[in-house]
């Protein structure tokens, strides 16, 4: 189950997507994202939907690893769907039981709000599927380069960010081997009522903090043998450079953000 | 006389020296040593012994607490003498992944350099040849996790390569590894100091990886209780069994055999063996 873990991971493949600047990705993501909240009716969500749509279709991601990446937030679909539902009232009524009304207004907010979901995890996981975490930092590092004037360590933060995303998966890698260890000493992880089975997950965690730990300070160890001193002077083996792909990139999402705003105006709201 | 690059002159570390005075054992007791340029040195000795500290105080990672490390003529003392020092002494250690920081193995090798400050096209030329150099460029693009032990431990190695220090402190590097890629990290450590002339400290607890060297140093309890070549060294069984050491096999079957001590080489022992059995091969 662990191992099934696929969001921050590479899907290694030579498409448009994987070849664009990080930086650009990086700032097209955020930019969409945005006006994906933006979006007032179906008709402007739909150009969101439609860029989607192409990006994956570029990307060279099979669609079952983008799917895979929905499942995690099936739940928070499901909650938010039903939530809206039967909270959100207003327009024609569908149907009504005891104190509960399902409107019109509800099922459109509440379609209106899982396309939204699903389109902000589909858009950020391509990000992480089609970029490397190492161009990823490197990208933030650079994007967020001018908050160094206010004493913000960005090199630090962005180092931190590669460590944690490089030791992720020697951390599940642990985590399996303790769990098999304790089960081979007679732990039952799998039983038992809720608070049976989180008290179960004590030695499983002690390890791992202790490992953890250590391994912390054997990588500091061997950071400082590398003559590794900090951000400043320090060179990239990687030079970011700005192509027309990237322009184009950036030209099709503009488009597509005005559009947004166009329907918005010309279209009557839903949400 | 040859250069010397490390120096250690009656050195002595004390762990949490500060806090206590000098409560705890020492775990390096006044230990003399002296690494010439272009040699192979094994330092072997079972755990506990010291010799993982003794490497960590030559590339100032630890400053003696009594004694004086110098390297190239630069003593170890401060951030800033440290820093050169670590550019001239690179160091693998044991767990292959808990050296790794990026997650695709050229950034990895790139990473030593960066810090260094190099020119990105200069990087780019150092990575190619240090992954070629362990073998490994045909995965430059993989992600380290994937790999197998050897091979993680190789691009350990090429990341140290790619700082091109003159020399390189192994701190038991095939501890954790299967006998395959003990091979593979083995005959890589050795290609660096033939071909490329790199100064090798090789810390083990195998000998028949110390048996490689030119110079096998044995320590015990923090101490150097003998050196010399291989051959010399392991002709002293009785002392090597006293501090709780094995004798690399071949040395182990001469000497029971009555055939004579320091034998080494399988191949040396094969001749005496058949040689003793009338040469009846």
């Amino acid at each position: 189950m662990i191992s099934d873990i696929t969001f921050g991971q590479y899907y290694p493949s030579k498409s448009v997507l994987h070849k664009a600047d990080p930086r650009m990705k990086l700032l097209l993501t955020f930019v969409t994202i945005i006006f994906l909240f933006v979006c007032k009716n179906f008709l402007s969500l739909a150009v969101m939907a439609f860029i989607t749509v192409l990006a994956v279709a570029v990307s060279g991601v099979p669609l079952k690893t983008i799917l895979k990446s929905i499942r995690p937030v099936l739940i928070i679909l499901v909650f938010t769907a039903a939530l809206n539902i039967f909270y959100t009232k207003g327009g024609e009524v569908y149907y009504e039981i005891w104190k509960i009304q399902i409107t019109e207004k509800g099922v459109n907010t509440a379609i209106f709000t899982i396309i939204r979901i699903v389109i902000l995890v589909v858009l950020s996981s391509l990000l992480t599927y089609t970029t490397t975490p190492t161009d990823l930092t490197t990208g933030l590092e650079r994007l967020l380069s001018p908050l160094n004037v206010l004493h913000i360590k960005v090199h630090t933060l962005a180092m931190m960010m590669t460590l944690a995303l490089r030791f992720i998966p020697t951390l599940v890698e642990e985590i399996e081997r303790i769990m098999n260890a304790q089960k081979a000493r007679g732990a039952d992880l799998e039983t038992g009522s809720l608070v049976q089975r989180a008290k179960a997950l004590i030695p499983i965690f002690v390890p791992l903090m202790v490992s953890s730990f250590r391994r912390a300070y054997e990588l500091a160890f061997a950071m400082t043998c590398r003559c590794y001193t900090g951000g400043e002077g320090r060179t990239r083996m990687k030079q970011m450079k700005l192509s027309v792909r990237d322009f184009v990139l950036l030209f099709i999402c503009l488009t597509a953000c005005a559009g947004v705003i166009v329907l918005n105006i010309f279209f009557e709201a839903v949400i | 006389m040859q250069e010397k690059i490390i120096e250690l002159k009656n050195v002595t570390f004390v762990y949490d020296a500060d806090e206590e005075g000098k409560t705890n054992k020492p775990a390096v007791n006044d230990v003399s040593l002296d690494i010439y340029k272009g040699e192979f040195v094994a330092v072997l000795g079972h755990n506990g012994c010291g010799k993982s500290t003794l490497a960590k105080l030559c590339n100032a990672i630890y400053e003696p607490t009594e004694g004086a490390v110098t390297v190239k003529g630069i003593p170890s003392e401060g951030e800033e003498n440290g820093d050169k020092i670590r550019r001239i002494v690179g160091m693998v250690f044991q767990n292959p992944d808990n050296q790794i920081v990026a997650t695709i193995v050229e950034d990895d090798v790139a990473f030593g350099p960066e810090n260094l400050g190099v020119e990105p096209k200069e990087i780019r030329r150092r990575v190619d040849e240090a992954l070629k150099s362990v073998n490994m460029y045909d995965m430059r693009e993989r992600e380290p996790h994937k790999l197998s032990g050897g091979q993680k431990q190789r691009v350990a190695i090429a990341g140290v390569i790619a700082m091109q220090t003159e020399s390189i402190i192994f701190d038991e590097p095939t501890a954790m590894l299967d006998p395959s890629g003990r091979k593979e990290v083995m005959a890589a450590i050795q290609r660096l100091n033939k071909e490329m002339g790199i100064t090798i400290v090789l810390i083990t607890h195998f000998m028949d990886e110390a048996v490689k060297a030119d110079r096998v140093v044995v320590m015990d309890k923090g101490s150097i209780i003998e050196q010399g070549t291989p051959r010399e060294v392991f002709s002293k069984i009785d002392l090597l069994r006293e501090h709780g050491l094995d004798v690399p096999q071949s040395a182990e079957l001469c000497h029971s055999l009555g055939l004579g001590d320091g034998v080494i080489g399988m191949d040396e022992c094969v001749d005496k063996v058949c040689a003793m059995l009338g040469g009846a091969v």
